[in-house]
């Protein structure tokens, strides 16, 4: 990590009021600037590598709201990222990780069938059973929130039954290369289905090759660099195919990743693949007046929640607002402090549930004050975390990705 | 600190708020001011005044100094608590008391946010005006002990124009209650205006009452460019001179307009030497004859395009991306140093020649913005404080800069306090009689000069 880079912090405290973490603590070592002060006395040598400090660190949520506030270019969430990688590195992986990162993650097929005992008990009914006789709480903590964050799966992941080459409806205007991210294929199939569907309709081919890996955010978390670069690697060369105009995906989180994989591999070809790299939203906006024509009203009171991967990592804002706009006879109504943290983040709402709740509890009484009806995003993890949360407390309310409600007003 | 002296504080504020590990004690060691830093022997997170009351009972007992904090975010070294002294952060205290429609009045905590409170009277059609560039997290008790100003200082004062009532809890653990919310009251000595910007060492606000007004009806925002940063300064004078006194009159040079729109995009020019940020605001029929008159004022001295506003939202953004100007200069070297000498208004084009000759001489790149109508400018010194004969001549060129305030009749600091960071140049300011004064004052409230010992003098 530069050490200039952590110099450049000149403590303002401009990001304070938007670090979740602080806002619910109002401890310094929760906040932007007082990480940025851990690592750089960590690394000054006025602090040592203590438990504590790693703990410290170790709630930052990574959501870059810090990076959008900070007028002088600091990046608290991915200084502590990166110090934590860094750490990590080099370092044997526990027998989990190791299994997850290489074994699973880089072959989509395996992961599969991983997850098909746990499709095959929810299909059983045997959910609820388990839910209710509180089976559960028998495995540990992380386990047990695993669970309840999972909703229904799909029959099968979108990944394996969808057509690697779709043509377009109509007239072709271009050809897409489809990140299907993995949440996405094996949990939210429908949106995925819903946004090449879209795509279609607007006149692009969409190919959506099978033998796509993980986007390699997981290896990032856990400081497996080299796992990281072969996953970039091979992703760029499978949508390396000079016609795609634009490579899209539904995943904030995806998003934000292939967007890097250009500093990850620094050569032509992962520069060219970061810079057709798109997120479904900013597509989708350059046709808003086509698709507005195909659009029917839908009498909904509706909200939207920014994605940190989407807002904060890649700026944008305004596609998805404007798209959800468009659906005539929708009441928008902007959400306050819509770009904070629903405190997904990966995986913290496993490790570190207690703050996790606490940020989510904030991001539910907002959604309650609009008084809407359902929330539209962009990211699984997201969709995750605030299905969750809201059927246990708002359960009036419902959630659905922007492909998700844009398809529903095409089909109504 | 002896551990022992730490548990009985704890048993005050409770565990989880009596931080003591070398971690938080090392991040606990700074402001928002370049240079300095020194760890607290104990940081305390009160949740209540009676709470504040007990920490500083038991501290005057065992002689042991105490330093408030807010958000840290002061740029004079303020909330730098010694090693043997105790740091209370009033974070915790965020309650608005009360907003009294009648008596337009607010009481509130000492930990409420500024912008927080601003937006809680706005919603009743009030108003609170003072509103520091870091509104949105500075506290009131922060903004009281430095007596901040802001970015609508000109016309409507700063931060102790709206003191009316303080709730003080004094070095040994009494409280103080001065004013209240009667408009009017000579009973004594007024202790508002004593307590207001005494950074800390005076006493130890748990209750502060504020005067509201209504607000404005309208406002029209403006942006004027100018090629020379004089005929900017010019403009200023004339605005002024021609009995026009708009809400904000904030100036920023060629620097700082290129680090803001860097951060910001809010379509800030990059090919002039200044622009103005003007406000107007108030009865409609005035504001439209204001901002007229503006626009002939700066076109009369040079403004080469005079853009307005065209919506509230633009407006938002422009004195939004104002206010993060200090911040963005750091974008170009990590270590800015920046300065808060004021002179009267009609002084600000030569104030301006004198910041530009300074830091010519002296070789160092200097930024400058600032309240251009308070007469306050924030020349800032963009460094590296690794770079230690840089840092000198930064100082050296500050050092000249000051004298040439004091000399046209200004001050040393406009709004940001003396702290640890300006007392070596308040003697030079006051002289000899006015430190001595000033202690006098110190000793009477704190004779054991517990409270945030080393400020000031
Ligand atoms: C980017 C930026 C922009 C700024 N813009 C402006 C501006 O436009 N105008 C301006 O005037 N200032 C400005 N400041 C300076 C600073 O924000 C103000 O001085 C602010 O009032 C400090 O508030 P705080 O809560 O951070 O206080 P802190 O920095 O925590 O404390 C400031 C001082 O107040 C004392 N204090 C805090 N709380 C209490 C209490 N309850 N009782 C008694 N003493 C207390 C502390 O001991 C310390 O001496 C700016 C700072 C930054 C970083
Ligand atoms: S990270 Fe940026 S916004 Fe936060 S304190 Fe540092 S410089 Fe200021
Ligand atoms: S990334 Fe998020 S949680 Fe981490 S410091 Fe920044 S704002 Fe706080």
């Amino acid at each position: 990590m530069d050490y200039i880079k952590l110099i450049n912090c000149m403590r303002c405290g401009m990001c304070l009021p938007t670090c979740p973490t602080y806002k619910e603590t109002f401890l310094e070592t929760a906040s932007p600037r007082g990480r940025v002060a851990l690592l750089r006395k960590l690394r000054e040598g006025d602090l040592d590598q203590s438990d504590r400090l790693l703990t410290y660190l170790s709630f930052c949520l990574d959501c870059q709201a810090c990076a959008t506030a900070c007028p002088c270019g600091v990046n608290a969430g991915e200084l502590v990222a990166e110090f934590t990688c860094e750490r990590k590195e080099g370092k044997r992986m526990g027998f989990m990780e190791d299994m997850v990162l290489r074994k699973l993650l880089p072959h989509p097929e395996r992961l599969e069938t991983f997850m098909v005992p746990i499709r095959f008990y929810q299909r059983m009914g045997l959910q609820r059973l388990v839910r209710t006789l509180g089976i559960l709480k028998m495995f540990p903590k992380p386990l047990e929130r695993m669970e309840g964050l999972l909703p229904d799966l799909p029959e099968k992941p979108l990944r394996r039954v969808i057509k690697e080459d779709m043509q377009a409806r109509g007239e072709t205007r271009g050809t897409i290369g489809f990140f299907l991210g993995c949440v996405m294929s094996l949990i939210f199939s429908e949106a995925s289905r819903a946004t090449i569907n879209l795509l279609t309709v607007l006149g692009y081919r969409v190919i959506t090759p099978k033998n796509q890996v993980c986007c390699g955010a997981p290896h990032m978390l856990a400081g497996d660099k080299e796992g990281l670069k072969t996953t970039a690697r091979k992703n760029v060369d499978i949508f390396s195919r000079p016609d795609l105009d634009f490579i899209v995906t539904d995943c904030g989180g995806c998003g934000a990743e292939l967007k890097k994989y250009s500093h990850y591999l620094e050569d032509a070809s992962s520069v060219l693949f970061s810079s057709k790299v798109r997120d479904i939203s900013q597509v989708l906006a350059m046709h808003a007046d086509e698709l507005k024509l195909l659009l029917k009203p839908l009498l909904l009171k509706m909200t939207f929640h920014d994605s940190c991967h989407i807002a904060h990592s890649q700026g944008i804002r305004k596609e998805p607002r404007d798209l959800i706009r468009l659906v005539p006879g929708l009441t928008y109504i902007e959400l306050e402090n819509a770009d904070a943290c629903c405190g997904s983040g990966g995986t913290y709402n496993i490790e570190k549930s207690e703050m996790a709740d606490l940020i989510l509890h904030r991001k539910l009484d907002t959604i309650r004050a609009t008084g809407a009806d359902a929330v539209v995003t962009g990211n699984p993890g997201c969709l995750l975390q605030l299905k969750k949360g809201l059927m246990d407390h708002l359960p009036q309310v419902k959630i659905m990705h922007l492909t998700e409600l844009l398809a529903k007003s095409m089909n109504t | 600190m002896n551990p022992l002296f730490i548990k009985e504080l704890q048993t005050i504020v409770g565990e989880p708020y009596t931080l003591a590990d070398p971690e938080s004690l090392a991040v606990y060691g700074y402001d928002a001011t370049p240079e300095l830093a020194s760890r607290p022997g104990v940081v305390l997170m009160p949740g209540t005044a009676d709470e504040i009351a007990r920490i500083m009972g038991l501290c005057h007992e065992a002689g042991v100094s105490v330093t408030p904090r807010g958000s840290g975010t002061n740029l004079s070294g303020g909330a730098i608590a010694r090693n043997d002294g105790v740091l209370v952060q009033t974070s915790r205290m965020n309650r608005i008391i009360e907003v009294d429609e009648e008596n337009l009045t607010a009481t509130v905590e000492p930990g409420v946010i500024t912008s927080t409170l601003h937006r809680e009277v706005e919603a009743r059609g009030l108003f609170y005006p003072p509103d520091p560039g870091s509104m949105n997290i500075s506290t009131m008790g922060g903004n009281v002990a430095e007596n901040s100003g802001g970015l609508r200082g000109l016309k409507y004062g700063v931060t102790s124009d709206y003191i009316m009532g303080l709730t003080t809890i004094l070095a040994d653990g009494s409280l103080l209650r001065s004013g209240g919310k009667a408009v009017k009251d000579v009973a004594g000595y007024r202790l508002n205006p004593l307590l207001v910007s005494s950074e800390g060492t005076l006493g130890f606000f748990t209750g502060i009452t504020v005067k509201l007004i209504p607000k404005p009806q309208v406002k029209t925002t403006m942006l004027a460019h100018f090629p020379e940063m004089r005929q900017a300064a010019l403009a200023v004078s004339a605005i002024i001179a021609a009995r026009i006194i708009p809400a904000t009159l904030e100036f920023l040079d060629k620097v700082t307009i290129k680090c803001v729109e860097d951060y910001a995009h809010v379509g800030l020019p990059l090919d002039v030497e200044a622009v103005l940020l003007i406000e107007v605001d108030g009865h409609p029929v005035v504001v439209a004859e204001e901002a007229a008159g503006v626009e002939v004022i700066c076109k009369k001295y040079g403004c080469s395009f005079f853009q307005t506003a065209k919506d509230e939202n633009e407006a938002l953004k422009l004195a939004t991306a104002r206010r993060t100007a200090l911040s963005a200069l750091a974008r170009l070297k990590p270590t800015t140093i920046l300065e808060d000498a004021t002179v009267p208004r009609s002084r600000i084009a030569d104030m301006l020649k004198i910041i530009q000759d300074s830091a010519k001489k002296h070789n160092v790149i200097i930024g400058t913005f600032g309240h251009a109508g308070d007469g306050n400018l924030h020349p800032t010194c963009l460094t590296d404080e690794r770079d230690k004969d840089e840092i000198i001549r930064a100082h050296k060129a500050f050092d000249e800069i000051f004298d040439a305030a004091i000399s046209m009749g200004g001050t040393i600091t406009g709004e940001h306090g003396v702290g640890l960071a300006k007392k070596k140049y308040l003697p030079r300011l006051i002289g000899e009689s006015g430190i001595r004064v000033m202690q006098g004052i110190k000793h009477s409230f704190d004779p054991k000069g517990i409270l945030n010992p080393g400020k000031i003098f």
